[in-house]
């Protein structure tokens, strides 16, 4: 009797053991998965580093044949496109947290948060499609030629609307994703919101605030940390989209000052050149794009692991 | 005075009229952009669409090779995350908790999570595809794993953690071992959760395009051999809306509805059936 209890005891006891180590075994992987990615894209780049070193950053040149190349172009696009989505995108969120916060119908809330979540749910390459079949042609037809004849004379920021009407560009791609951006910056937006004390806010009421007024002066600074951190989810999304921003953002490799103009992101880049690269330094060029563009949304996890670190303190 | 409290009332009107108006916006994008994909994707949808291969411009080609290899895929990558993500789900709240190698993991896991799905692409092109030398249905596979294992992680965390102490406590009281605790108390109890994790990243990784771009590559013809390149939904519908062809830009209409509905009903069916907000966006 006492010696099958054992025997049973000690089956458990390895089956336990088991599982332990499998797991263990999985989590370890993924760190170490996690770190050789980072290590690969260096280890990729590693001819592109030693010819053309750091000027790479700040060189515009782009010559596969020559194979001279340069990653402004890219970068400037990427971080144009992102800061273009995120002005647009900031208010629009913004307003869109405050209505499904304080202005909507209690019967209404639900389905308005979940039509807008569905956003995000939309596939990236629908809004590239979308945006090259469907809202260039319109834009160009409509919107641009107004921005040309309007802003374009101005003097300071004049040369950021000048040029001709193609529908397609960098302020086309920032557009498209501010689209993309308002799901998940509004959805932040909103549960920070909703976790403001109503004693506070009744409180501004019964004070006489208006409802503007409780939005601007208490529920804002609430939760001023947990509204950043939404803007910072949204930026990182903006600057790794890639298929949305390849179809509309024209692929050419030069620098202008208008916005109406075509550029390049890092990742459209990488998506419509990779493929065909030929060549060592091609090839390790496009991975050391891949590398900054890995280090930049790094860069931007750890400022919102910073933030919720200060959000989560109070 | 009542100056003051006009321009209040007025400013309170403004505010409180533009955020309809951002609301509104919210919801005219998602109504013409799905509009679009129904006005050009539905003229294209018949059953021969959807039951014959990709053929060359004018062929008349349909999608089927391209749907049986998102498929194929898709259900590949799920069947090599999931384990692997409740594993390390299972280390975190069961085993590792507050040790300084589960903190890592549970950071690692976050940048996996935030970093660009080209990125990964990339990665599996690295290790992968210039191993063996050519681009196969397996690498896409990989790179969509990689892809599901940081979202189903991330879920099942947050379920297992809210299975309450007592329960295990109870459980072990009752001498249960610690694998059936798991299997049997928090994996039961919090199963439904983990399920929408589950249904979430099929959700997220059946219209990625980028990381399969360099992996899975593209095929004409019809191939369910995993070490071949393998057509896929996405990859055909980048390239044929950018081909010049009229009869390839309406299949690629086609395709993008499809897989949007696809999509889309399955964030849908998550939501109202799970009646839970998804712990990731």
């Amino acid at each position: 009797m006492s010696s099958s209890f054992n025997k049973l005891f000690r089956t458990h006891r390895k089956i336990d053991r088991v599982v332990y180590g499998v797991s263990l075994f999985f989590a370890v992987l993924l760190l170490i998965t996690a770190l050789l990615i980072g290590f690969k894209l260096y280890q990729a780049s590693i001819p592109s580093i030693k010819a053309f070193g750091l000027p790479f950053l700040w060189s515009t040149e782009w010559n596969p044949v020559l194979e001279k190349f340069g990653a402004l172009v890219p970068i400037v696009g990427t971080l144009l496109t992102s800061f273009i989505a995120l002005l647009i995108g900031i208010p629009i969120s913004f307003g869109i947290a405050l209505f499904l916060t304080e202005l909507a119908p209690a019967a209404l809330k639900q389905t308005l948060r979940i039509l807008i979540e569905l956003l995000a749910g939309i596939p990236s390459i629908i809004y590239g499609m979308w945006g090259l079949f469907v809202f260039a042609p319109l834009f160009a037809d409509h919107v641009q030629p107004w921005l040309i004849e309007n802003l374009g004379p101005l003097p300071i920021f004049g040369p950021l609307f000048q040029g001709a009407p193609l529908g397609i560009g960098i302020l086309t791609a920032g557009i498209v994703l501010s689209i993309m951006v308002i799901p998940f910056i509004a959805s932040v937006m909103r549960d920070v919101f909703e976790i403001v004390p109503d004693m506070l806010k009744e409180s501004a009421y019964a004070l006489g605030a208006t409802r503007w007024e409780v939005v601007w002066n208490i529920i804002l600074p609430y939760s001023r940390v947990g509204v950043f951190g939404g803007i910072i989810l949204g930026l990182g999304r903006a600057l790794g989209e890639t298929m949305a921003v390849a179809f509309v953002i024209g692929n050419a490799h030069h620098l202008s000052a208008s916005l109406l103009m075509p550029g390049a992101s890092i990742s459209s880049v990488l998506a419509n050149e990779f493929t065909e690269a030929t060549g060592k330094i091609y090839n390790s060029a496009l991975s050391e794009l891949g590398l900054i563009l890995f280090g930049i949304t790094l860069l931007v996890f750890l400022c919102s692991k910073l933030l919720m670190k200060q959000l989560h303190k109070r | 005075m009542s100056f003051l409290y006009i321009k209040r009332r007025l400013i309170n009107v403004l505010a409180c009229t533009l955020a309809s108006l951002a609301m509104l916006i919210g919801l005219i994008w998602l109504g013409w952009i799905l509009f679009s994909l129904v006005k050009n994707g539905m003229p294209g949808i018949s059953w021969h669409t959807i039951f014959s291969i990709t053929k060359s411009p004018g062929g008349g080609g349909g999608l089927l090779n391209a749907i049986a290899g998102s498929f194929l895929m898709v259900f590949t990558a799920v069947l090599i995350g999931t384990p692997i993500a409740l594993f390390v789900g299972t280390y975190l709240t069961e085993f590792g908790q507050q040790s300084r190698l589960a903190k890592a993991v549970r950071f690692v896991n976050d940048i996996l999570l935030s970093a660009p799905s080209i990125i990964i692409g990339l990665f599996i092109y690295q290790i992968y595809v210039m191993q063996v030398h050519h681009f196969s249905g397996w690498a896409g596979s990989f790179a969509l794993a990689l892809l599901v294992i940081p979202i189903v992680v991330r879920t099942t965390e947050d379920m297992f953690l809210l299975v309450p102490d007592n329960l295990r406590e109870a459980a072990f009281a009752l001498g249960a071992p610690r694998w059936k605790v798991i299997l049997h108390v928090v994996l039961r109890v919090s199963r439904t959760g983990v399920l929408t994790g589950i249904l979430l990243a099929v959700a997220r990784i059946s219209g990625e395009t980028a990381p399969l771009l360099f992996t899975a590559l593209n095929n004409q013809f019809w191939s369910a051999n995993m070490n071949q390149p393998m057509a896929n939904l996405p990859t055909v519908i980048f390239q044929y809306a950018m081909s010049p062809y009229v009869d390839w830009q309406q299949l690629a209409w086609s395709g993008a509805l499809l897989i949007t509905l696809f999509v889309l009903s399955l964030n849908i069916v998550v939501r109202v059936i799970f009646k839970q907000k998804p712990p990731i966006h």
